[in-house]
């Protein structure tokens, strides 16, 4: 499963960044993998956005699909 | 392009001296520190090869630089690499960190620790933090980094003093004892121990410059940074969870397309009516009209026909009908001064709100249809108020195709503030339908554009990744000093222009050799665009500035669908010469080259294509229609030579990266 293909509410694990440099700035946001972040927003066809703590950041619809999570109960 | 490359470049700025450096995430508060260790006295310096500016000041015998916000040092884009230059040549760095967002900000704060560069923490906006349930300890945060640390509330001037007083106690903190042993091997090649770190960390620039084949360990560097700072924030800081206030819930409202859109709708009508309606029509019917007009221009003529003659060749020039004196003076302060004053009161209030990284996040699906993505709304709406300025803005975008995109979009389609007044002057006394008219023509110029060079340019644009930072109330007094601040850069910057422009129409008016140009311009302007002559005076005076072009077209006499056509075609004439002076620093002298012919190119075509279908169907819907389906054509044509983009995954976020 993609953070693409996510669904709004929901809390997710980060479990993998696919390209090198998504992955550095994903490690600098807080955001990288074995990260849980919560699933605020998902604009229709553009992009996701979540929020870690205080903290909410825009990913666009490609880079989502990039990212692979796992669903946190 | 030097910068691309990312080669650190050694700055002049404070030579010789102790240079204290702040350097912090965006949105932390850095400017009011700035402020107030410098005062008043701020110089403003271009960065080497680039237009971005490093602000500058004294602190008793230190030379206190700023820098632009970054989430970490190494070369991403050009705002990291000219901050991450400053830094490494810092003698001292003041980190400032955000209360709430201490997780994010303190990868920075252990970054710069790394490099071994002495370091002062200012952990501002504790109240906030407060307010929202967050606890932190600030004598178990010192411990852990090592450095001095200050909790402040920098806009209501708490803890500056401090900060001040912590300064000569700054020191290199605890460093990650593995990595300062393999930074001291590489520091040997390098100049400092920074450069030898982000050597380590893969930046290419550094790398290349210093010829360093180790292999690079930015991953395993940027993980073990990371849980160092989760293990920190964890011991130091206590949570309390509290519920969504209503500045978090008008912040999803904002990035929700369903409520979004017609907020963002609400604004630009709200922006329309302010700027364009009240600012355009009183405000400067009054500067304008009464004041210049009525009191100053007589009052100047008054004085000097008692020593020039109105009918000498010094008279005309001066105070003759573009005079250096009258009409330039007029048209700077009565007319565009009081509509940039408005736009960037404007703009600034938006941008202190938070609500433009909202605005990316809502538009970023469609801006990917023009081979950009949400982050350009940003230049794309400054442009509105200068080219120029949001030319320099493109910096912030990622890699080079979309930087050539943007420029290209803003220089060609994008009125600037001062040209949108007389433009909306202008349309204000016409029918709505020919208002709607040139709107579509120019959006439908800006759409076919943009993705015929998303097709052309090789490559593919990166995605967007944007922080959306809470939603605040603006600080009225912040505000006014940024629209002061700039419109006195506009006012610096238009008025040599203008008097450039009036004195070479003078020239030419008194030489005779206007009307000789508007004869030879005659078949263009007269046959093909179906404009009077004398437009072509506008061509000339848009050929400096776009909205003195524009003013001029407000004295003209024009048919409804004439005002149109010469509106539009102005609008895609070349950018101003500041900005055309911008884009041939920004870009290649080539590629500038190309753009700025090409906006002639375009201009004339379709302001000469447009005034042909309205001679032909005499009718605003089918023009408009015609004109939409040529771009369509056009696109689709686009579509069918130029191959089909293909992989996604394969492009990196990185400038250097995104053209190979």
């Amino acid at each position: 499963m993609t953070l693409a293909n996510s669904v709004k509410g929901q809390t997710v694990c980060i479990a993998g960044i696919k390209h090198p440099m998504v992955r550095a700035q994903a490690i600098r946001f807080g955001i990288s993998e074995g990260e849980t972040v919560m699933i605020q927003e998902i604009i229709p066809a553009g992009p996701v956005i979540v929020r870690k703590k205080h903290q909410e950041l825009a990913i666009g619809r490609k880079m989502a699909e990039d990212i692979q999570i796992t669903l946190v109960n | 392009m030097t910068t691309c490359h990312g080669a650190p470049i050694k700055l002049d700025i404070g030579k010789g001296e102790q240079k204290l450096v702040l350097a912090g995430n965006p949105n932390v508060g850095k400017s009011v520190f700035f402020n107030h260790l410098t005062g008043m006295y701020v110089d403003v310096s271009n960065y080497p090869g680039t237009t971005l500016d490093i602000s500058h000041g004294r602190y008793k015998d230190w030379v206190v630089m700023d820098t632009p916000g970054i989430y970490g040092l190494s070369s991403f884009n050009d705002e990291e690499r000219i901050a991450r230059d400053v830094i490494l040549q810092a003698d001292k760095v003041l980190n400032i960190v955000n209360a709430l967002h201490l997780e994010r900000d303190l990868f920075l704060t252990r970054q710069i620790i790394d490099t071994g560069v002495p370091v002062v923490v200012a952990v501002n906006m504790v109240d906030e933090a407060k307010r929202r349930g967050i606890q932190i300890n600030f004598d178990r945060l010192q411990e852990e980094l090592g450095v001095p640390v200050i909790p402040s509330v920098a806009v209501k001037g708490k803890g500056l003093k401090e900060v001040e007083a912590a300064l000569p106690q700054a020191c290199t903190g605890r460093v990650n004892q593995e990595l300062a042993a393999e930074i001291d091997t590489v520091s040997q090649t390098t100049a400092n121990r920074g450069e030898a770190l982000l050597a380590l960390e893969g930046d290419e620039g550094i790398r290349t410059a210093y010829g360093i084949s180790q292999k690079d360990k930015r991953e395993e560097i940027y993980l073990n940074r990371r849980e160092c700072v989760n293990e920190i924030f964890q011991s130091v800081v206590t949570e309390t969870t509290q519920g969504a206030n209503f500045s978090t819930k008008l912040g999803y409202w904002m990035v929700r397309p369903i409520t979004g859109i017609p907020i963002l709708a609400a604004v630009l009508y709200f922006m329309y009516q302010l700027i364009g309606v009240w600012v355009a029509g009183d405000v400067v019917g009054f500067t304008e009209e009464t004041i210049f007009q009525g009191y100053y221009e007589p009052f100047v003529r008054g004085i000097l026909t008692g020593f020039i003659s109105p009918d000498s060749i010094f008279g005309q020039i001066l105070y003759g009908e573009f005079g250096l004196v009258t009409m330039t003076v007029t048209y700077v302060l009565g007319l565009l001064l009081p509509l940039v004053v408005a736009f960037y009161f404007f703009l600034s209030t938006l941008e202190d709100s938070g609500y433009l990284p909202r605005v990316a996040a809502l538009t970023d699906r469609v801006l990917n249809y023009i081979g950009l993505n949400g982050r350009a709304i940003i230049p794309l709406i400054l442009g509105f108020g200068c080219v120029t300025l949001a030319t320099i803005t493109t910096r912030l975008l990622a890699s080079e195709r979309e930087k050539r995109i943007a420029i290209f979009l803003l220089g060609l389609t994008i009125p600037c503030s001062a040209q949108l007044g007389v433009i909306t002057g202008i349309l204000a006394s016409i029918e709505p339908g020919f208002v709607l008219m040139y709107v579509l023509i120019i959006l439908s110029i800006l759409i076919a554009v943009g993705m015929i060079m998303d097709r052309v340019i090789p490559g593919r644009s990166s995605d967007l990744l944007i922080e959306l930072p809470p939603i605040r109330l603006p600080r009225l007094a912040n505000v006014l000093k940024k629209t002061g601040i700039k419109s006195f850069a506009f006012v610096k910057e238009a008025f040599p222009l203008f008097a450039l422009g009036s004195l070479l129409i003078s020239v030419l008016q008194v030489s005779g050799a206007l009307n000789a140009l508007q004869d030879a311009l005659a078949p263009l302007t007269v046959g093909w665009l179906g404009l009077p002559k004398e437009s072509a005076n506008v061509f000339i005076m848009g050929l400096v500035r776009r909205d003195f072009g524009a003013a001029g077209l407000a004295d003209m006499t024009l048919a409804p669908y004439q005002a149109v056509v010469a509106l539009a075609t102005i609008t895609l004439f070349v950018p101003c010469v500041a900005s055309v002076l911008v884009i041939f620093k920004e870009r290649s002298k080539k590629e500038a080259l190309v753009m700025w012919l090409s906006t002639w190119v375009i201009a004339f075509l379709v302001g000469g294509v447009v005034a042909q279908l309205y001679a032909h169907f005499e009718q605003i819907y089918l023009t408009v229609a015609a004109f939409a389906g040529l771009m369509a054509l056009l696109v689709g044509a686009s579509m069918l030579f130029s191959r089909r983009k293909t992989d996604v995954s394969a492009q990196s976020a990185s400038c250097c990266h995104s053209e190979q």
